[in-house]
């Protein structure tokens, strides 16, 4: 039996661990277990552990192709997010108090407002009668609507516009902490600004851009809207693939293999983007 | 400190009018007299709006995540207050992985998240009910109340709970008339926020609903996925304008600077 003063930290966080416990914990589990089971178009859900799913998954070029486009979109949404993000947070943070935070209002604000609405925005811009296409054709800049919903590209864009914030949050809490005499110094040596940004803020900003990159790369490997409308079913990505498989096709054991293998795909990236980072930045992270 | 030239502030710009661009685009579209989209709108009418009301879907919708917002933040707010006491004060055996566990959320996809829930909801036949909305909820924005909380658990001045404590105070007393209201911006702030995620959540709400239980989100996905005329987007126009509000609101008493970043200078 333990003391009370040893209880009192397990009494207090004890509601929210039983909450985590049945309503995380153990349908994680249950998924995973479901995974393995095997379906069939009649008998539905059989009480049997295979690999099966597995094997489909994993032995199948149509999933193989899903999965490498989700990394793909992924992966190009980070690199915008950084070459957009990094100059971004830099200038937000040379602005004055009052500028800066109406700025921040706008930058951020999107952040909070639901990303159904964000990507209605995105399905108006891009549509083949979409606003872009129309002021293109009227400013004679092309002649026929360019093809943007329904592609990987226009999907990349709103997820930058989705993603962005978390890189320019990141970013600002690592430059924050600088001292902009040194930017100051480099200046006054004659040093230019493309060469103050690079030299002396860029190295600054590098432990903020590594984890701004992780939480982009992760939630836009998982996103699901911004995907669902404007790819469709042309434009399928893994989150998508599950949604089908469960609410439409309703194989839920090859949709939980596919959830399992996106969940253990994210871990394995973020674990190894981390390990880069702590030996990378061992000193900056004490 | 070096100002910003003048290709910083043309950057700036630019990048402003792609933040700003599709929220634009949805607000001016919604008030267009015509029966499709268009933009910029030929003239300026308030017929999507009205057409809101003729629309019980949207509205039954919008009063279930208003419910299901108040209550997820409200359960999430109370097992998470307590939590963060024991994790930011307490040195125990299990902390860090107590804190890991409770933050974990934010780390699984979000499309994980959904078939967990409904797999579990449908084996204990909670499908699609509003009690099981709110519990999964709970669980998605329990890491936002964690942090804000934490963080003001953390950066509290513990003194003035020592000299109540040497005056006899018993600890409920001291929690009720001391140590609540040091944190209670931290509280009200991640009850803000896990209200404001709780409301747009999509992903793993998509998976637990019934059409009694539809929320706004899916109600607008499901509608987007069909079809994009004028009404969604004067729907839309209203949510933006909600959560505009809210954040102006929180910006007042809060600060969103520091909702979002944490401390900042």
């Amino acid at each position: 039996m333990k003391s009370p003063q040893n209880m009192k930290p397990w009494l207090l966080s004890g509601p929210a661990f039983v909450l985590f416990l049945v309503l995380l914990l153990i349908p994680l589990v249950m998924t995973f277990m479901l995974s393995f089971n095997s379906f069939s178009f009649y008998g539905g859900i059989e009480d049997v552990y295979t690999f099966g799913n597995y094997i489909e998954v994993l032995g199948d070029s149509y999933f193989y192709e899903i999965f490498l486009r989700t990394f793909l979109i992924a992966l190009i949404t980070t690199v915008f997010c950084v070459l957009l993000g990094v100059p971004e947070a830099y200038i937000l943070l040379r602005m004055r108090p009052l500028a800066r935070s109406i700025m921040l209002l706008v930058v951020l604000g999107p952040l909070l407002i639901s990303v159904v609405v964000r990507t209605l925005g995105w399905a108006i811009l891009l549509g083949n009668n979409g606003v872009i296409n129309e002021l293109l054709q009227s400013l004679g800049l092309i002649t026929s609507p360019v093809k943007m919903l329904y592609t990987p590209g226009g999907i990349v864009v709103a997820l930058v516009h989705v993603m962005i914030p978390f890189m320019i949050i990141a970013v600002w809490a690592a430059l924050q902490r600088r001292d902009p005499s040194a930017e100051q110094a480099a200046e006054s040596l004659g040093a230019s600004p493309v060469k103050v940004f690079t030299r002396i803020v860029l190295p600054q900003a590098m432990p903020g851009i590594l984890s701004g990159s992780l939480i982009v790369f992760s939630l836009s490997a998982s996103a699901f809207a911004t995907p669902a409308i404007l790819g469709g079913r042309r434009v399928k990505v893994v989150s998508t693939t599950v949604y089908d498989e469960f609410l439409n096709t309703l194989n839920w054991p090859l949709g939980a293999a596919i959830a399992v293998l996106l969940l253990a795909s994210v871990l394995v990236i973020m674990l190894s983007w981390n390990r880069l980072i702590e030996k990378r930045y061992a000193g900056v992270f004490e | 400190m070096i100002r910003n030239g003048r290709y910083s502030l043309l950057f700036n710009a630019l990048f402003t009018l792609f933040m700003a661009g599709p929220l634009v685009v949805v607000i001016g579209v919604s008030f267009t007299p015509t029966g499709y989209l268009e933009f910029p709108p030929s003239g300026l009418s308030l017929r999507w709006f009205a057409a809101i009301l003729d629309n019980p879907d949207f509205i039954d919708a919008a009063w279930v995540s208003l419910k299901l917002g108040i209550a997820s933040a409200t359960v999430s707010t109370i097992v998470a207050v307590p939590a963060a006491l024991a994790i930011g004060r307490e040195k125990f055996s299990g902390r860090e992985a107590l804190q890991a566990l409770f933050l974990s959320p934010l780390t699984v996809p979000t499309v994980v998240l959904g078939i967990a829930f409904l797999r579990l909801l449908s084996v204990l036949e909670l499908n699609g009910t509003f009690v099981g909305l709110v519990l999964c909820h709970a669980i998605i924005i329990t890491p936002f109340v964690l942090r804000l909380v934490l963080s003001s658990v953390v950066g509290m001045d513990r003194s003035i709970e020592k000299a109540a404590i040497s005056l006899g105070a018993s600890n409920w007393t001291v929690f009720r008339r001391i140590t609540m209201p040091l944190i209670m911006p931290g509280i009200v702030g991640g009850w803000v926020l896990a209200f404001i995620t709780s409301f747009d959540e999509l992903t793993v709400t998509v998976f637990i609903v019934n059409p009694s239980t539809t929320t706004l989100p899916v109600r607008l996905f499901s509608h987007i996925t069909q079809t994009t005329d004028p009404l969604i987007a004067s729907v839309s126009t209203v949510v933006i304008l909600f959560t505009v509000a809210l954040m102006l609101l929180i910006n007042r008493f809060y600060g969103l600077d520091r909702l979002l970043m944490g401390e900042t200078k």
